[in-house]
C-alpha cells in the first residue's frame, strides 16, 4: 500500500492529541509511516503510542541538532525523507511549528504545501475554511508530494493497535541549517489545563471581565468543564491573560465541541478562531452582541452572576 | 543597519471578502484594500531597530499595480524606500512561488536584517518568514515577540514565542526575523511623514527584472489548485434567553441535553 508520511507532533517525546488524528486520517489514505524527529533518549515517550494509532512504521530521527535549532534541521530532514521514501503524502499538524517545517520540506522537495486543512478525500482533495472560515474551499496539490498542514481537532483519532516496524535515520544536518540557535526555554505558564488547540471544551473571556484577576471565574469553569482557557485580543492585550491564549485571527485558532464566550462581543477578528467549534454558548450583557448570531446557546446577563451559578450547577452534575 | 521589511496589500478585515468566480484567487478588486494590519508591526520593529542603530529601511512589496498604496503607507510611517514588485505574470501565485519571487528581489538588496510579520490576514499561511530563511538560506528567526540586535557582535536574539512560553533564540547577522503583534505597537504615520512618503525613492520591478522566470510564478504554475469554493452554511440560529436569576443553571442544562457534561 502507498506511503503516508506523518510528522509526529510531540513536546519532548510526549505525543500530542493531533498525532493520533495523523495517523487515523493518514490511514484513510494509504499505510501511515510516523516520523519521529526529536532530542535524544524522546523517542520512548512516544513509540507505544504511536504503535496504537496504526503507524505501520516510524522514523526514528534522534539528534541535538533536531532539538537545539529552530525548524531547519527537521525540515531538512523531512525533506530528505520526501525523496527517499517517495509517499503519496506527507501529514503535518497545522501548528506554528510543524506548518514552518512543512512549507520548508515542500520549498525544497518542489511540492505543492495546503495548510489548515479540515478534512482530506483519500484522492487528497483537501477541505479548508478560508477567510476566517467564512469560505470553505476544496483544494489539491498538482505539483510534487503533496505536503498537507491538518488542523488539530478535525479528525477523531481512533486506535489501530499494531507493531510498527522502525528505522533509524541517520541525522547529518547541513551548517546553513544551524544557524537559528535555542540558547534557553522558558516556561511561563504550565496551567495543567489541556492545550488550547487540541481540548474538547474552550473557556473563553473577553473585556466585559473588567479586571485581570477576574479570569478567576472564568478559570473555575474551564476546571469544572476540564477544560483549556481561551482570551480576546481585547483582554489579552490588557494584560490581563497570556498571549498564548489568545483565540482569533492573530491567536489560535480552535475547533473544540464546546465554546463557551464570556463577555466577548464576538468581533470578526475573533470569530475566525472559533467559528468552527461544534456547539458555541455565548455570555453577554449585551443582547446585540454580535456573538449571539453564532451561538447555539446564548445567555443575555451579567457573566458575574451566571458564570458562578453555572460554575456550581456543573460541579453539582458531576 | 540595512533593514528589509516586507508588507503586504489585503483586502480590508472588515470587508466580506470572497474569490474571484473566474479563478478563484483572492478578489481584490471589489473591496477595500488595505495593508496587512500585522504587517504594521513588522513596519514599526524596522523602524526602532533603524532608530536604536541608525540605517535604513526598505520596504518591499509584491501585489498589483495598486499595492503602492501599502508601500506609501509604510513610507509615510518612517521606511526610507521601496520595491514593488509587480507584474500580470505573479497573479495567483501561492506562498512558495511568492517566497521565490520576494527572496529574489531581497537577496539584490543585501540587507543585515529581513522582517516579516507573522501572517497576512487574506491567506493566513503564516510561513513567510520560514520560507524567506529557507529561499535567501538565513537563519530563521520567527514568532519573535522581542528582538534585541547586536550590530557590533553582529548578532540578533529573539524571544520565539512558544504554547508555554518563549525559546530564546540566537543568530549572526544577516537573519530573518518574523514578529508577532505583542512585539509592539505600530506608530501612526504623521502629516509630514505623508508628505515626505511622497518624494521617497520607488523601484518598480517586473518579473523580468527581477530575473524571475515568468514560468516559476502565477496561477498557472502554482502548486496547489482550488477546485470548489462555496460560503459556509450559515449556523442554525440558536436560542437566546434572558437571565432571570437563573442563567447559571439555564445553560448547564442546555449542555446536559447536548451531552457536553
Ligand atoms: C489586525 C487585528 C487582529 C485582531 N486579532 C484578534 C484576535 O486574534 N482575537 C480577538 O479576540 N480579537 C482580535 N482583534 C480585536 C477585535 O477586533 C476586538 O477588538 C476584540 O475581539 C474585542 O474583544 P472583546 O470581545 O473581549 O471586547 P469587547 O468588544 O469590548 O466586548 C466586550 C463584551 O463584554 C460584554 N460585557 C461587558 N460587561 C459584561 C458583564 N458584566 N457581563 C456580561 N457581558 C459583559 C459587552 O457587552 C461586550 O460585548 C483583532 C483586531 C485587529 C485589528
Amino acid at each position: 500500500m502507498a506511503e503516508v508520511l506523518v510528522l509526529v507532533e510531540h513536546a519532548d517525546g510526549e505525543p500530542k492529541k493531533v498525532t493520533a488524528e495523523l495517523l487515523t486520517l493518514a490511514r484513510t489514505l494509504g499505510e501511515p509511516s510516523a516520523v519521529f524527529l526529536g532530542g535524544p533518549g524522546t523517542y520512548a515517550k512516544a513509540k507505544e503510542y504511536l504503535a496504537q494509532y496504526g503507524a505501520a512504521k516510524v522514523y526514528v530521527g534522534e539528534s541535538d541538532d533536531l532539538a537545539d535549532y529552530v525548524v531547519a534541521p527537521a525540515a531538512e530532514v523531512l525533506a530528505k525523507l520526501i525523496a527517499s521514501a517517495s509517499p503519496v503524502a506527507v501529514l503535518t499538524a497545522a501548528t506554528p511549528d510543524a506548518r514552518e517545517t512543512a512549507a520548508r520540506a515542500a520549498a525544497k522537495s518542489d511540492s505543492g504545501f495546503l495548510w489548515d486543512a479540515v478534512g482530506l478525500t483519500p484522492e487528497l482533495v483537501a477541505t479548508q475554511g478560508i477567510f476566517g472560515g467564512s469560505t470553505i474551499v476544496q483544494s489539491h496539490v498538482t505539483k510534487g508530494i503533496p505536503v498537507i498542514a491538518v488542523r488539530p481537532n478535525s479528525t477523531a483519532a481512533e486506535a489501530a493497535p499494531g507493531t510498527p516496524t522502525e528505522e533509524q535515520l541517520t541525522i547529518e544536518v547541513s551548517d546553513v541549517a544551524k544557524t537559528a540557535k535555542i540558547v534557553d526555554r522558558v516556561v511561563e505558564a504550565k496551567s495543567g489545563r489541556p492545550d488550547l488547540t487540541e481540548a474538547q471544551i474552550v473557556v473563553s473571556g473577553g473585556r466585559g471581565l473588567g479586571a485581570g484577576e477576574n479570569f478567576a471565574l472564568v478559570e473555575k469553569l474551564a476546571d469544572s468543564l476540564g477544560a483549556a482557557v481561551g482570551a480576546s485580543r481585547a483582554a489579552t492585550d490588557a494584560g490581563w491573560y497570556p498571549h498564548q491564549n489568545q483565540v482569533g485571527q492573530t491567536g489560535k485558532t480552535v475547533s473544540p465541541q464546546l465554546y463557551v464566550a464570556v463577555g466577548i462581543s464576538g468581533a470578526i477578528q475573533h470569530r475566525a478562531g472559533m467559528q468552527t467549534s461544534k456547539t458555541i454558548v455565548a455570555i453577554n450583557k449585551d443582547p446585540e452582541a454580535p456573538i449571539f448570531e453564532l451561538a447555539d446557546f446564548g445567555l443575555v446577563g451579567d457573566l458575574f452572576q451566571v458564570v458562578p451559578q453555572l460554575t456550581d450547577e456543573v460541579e453539582k452534575r458531576k | 543597519m540595512n533593514i528589509v521589511v516586507t508588507v503586504k496589500q489585503v483586502p480590508d478585515t472588515w470587508a466580506e471578502k470572497k474569490l474571484d468566480a473566474s479563478d478563484r484567487t483572492t478578489d481584490r478588486k471589489s473591496v477595500d484594500n488595505v495593508m496587512n494590519e500585522m504587517d504594521e508591526y513588522g513596519v514599526e520593529e524596522a523602524l526602532r531597530i533603524k532608530e536604536a542603530h541608525g540605517g535604513e529601511v526598505t520596504v518591499v512589496t509584491m501585489g498589483p499595480q495598486k499595492a503602492v498604496e501599502t508601500i506609501r503607507k509604510a513610507l509615510s510611517m518612517g521606511a526610507d524606500k521601496a520595491v514593488h514588485l509587480t507584474d500580470d505574470a505573479l497573479h495567483g501565485s501561492d506562498a512558495l512561488q511568492t517566497s521565490k519571487a520576494l527572496a529574489k528581489v531581497i537577496a539584490t538588496l543585501s540587507p543585515d536584517l529581513v522582517i516579516t510579520a507573522t501572517e497576512a490576514s487574506d491567506a493566513r499561511g503564516g510561513v513567510m518568514g520560514a520560507l524567506l530563511a529557507e529561499r535567501l538560506g538565513l537563519p530563521q528567526l520567527t514568532l519573535a515577540r522581542k528582538v534585541t540586535v547586536d550590530p557590533a557582535a553582529g548578532t540578533v536574539q529573539i524571544e520565539r514565542q512558544a504554547d508555554n512560553g518563549y525559546a530564546l533564540v540566537e543568530a549572526s547577522l544577516p537573519a530573518v526575523v518574523g514578529v508577532v503583534e505583542k512585539i509592539n505597537e505600530p506608530r501612526y504615520p504623521s502629516f509630514k511623514g505623508i508628505m515626505a512618503a511622497k518624494k521617497k525613492p520607488l523601484t518598480t520591478l517586473g518579473v523580468g527584472e527581477a530575473g524571475l522566470d515568468a514560468s516559476e510564478v502565477g496561477l498557472a504554475s502554482a502548486g496547489s489548485k482550488v477546485d470548489d469554493a462555496e460560503p459556509r452554511p450559515p449556523r442554525q440560529s440558536g436560542t437566546i434567553v434572558k437571565d432571570e436569576g437563573d442563567g447559571g443553571a439555564k445553560i448547564a442544562e442546555f449542555l446536559a441535553t447536548q451531552k457536553l457534561i
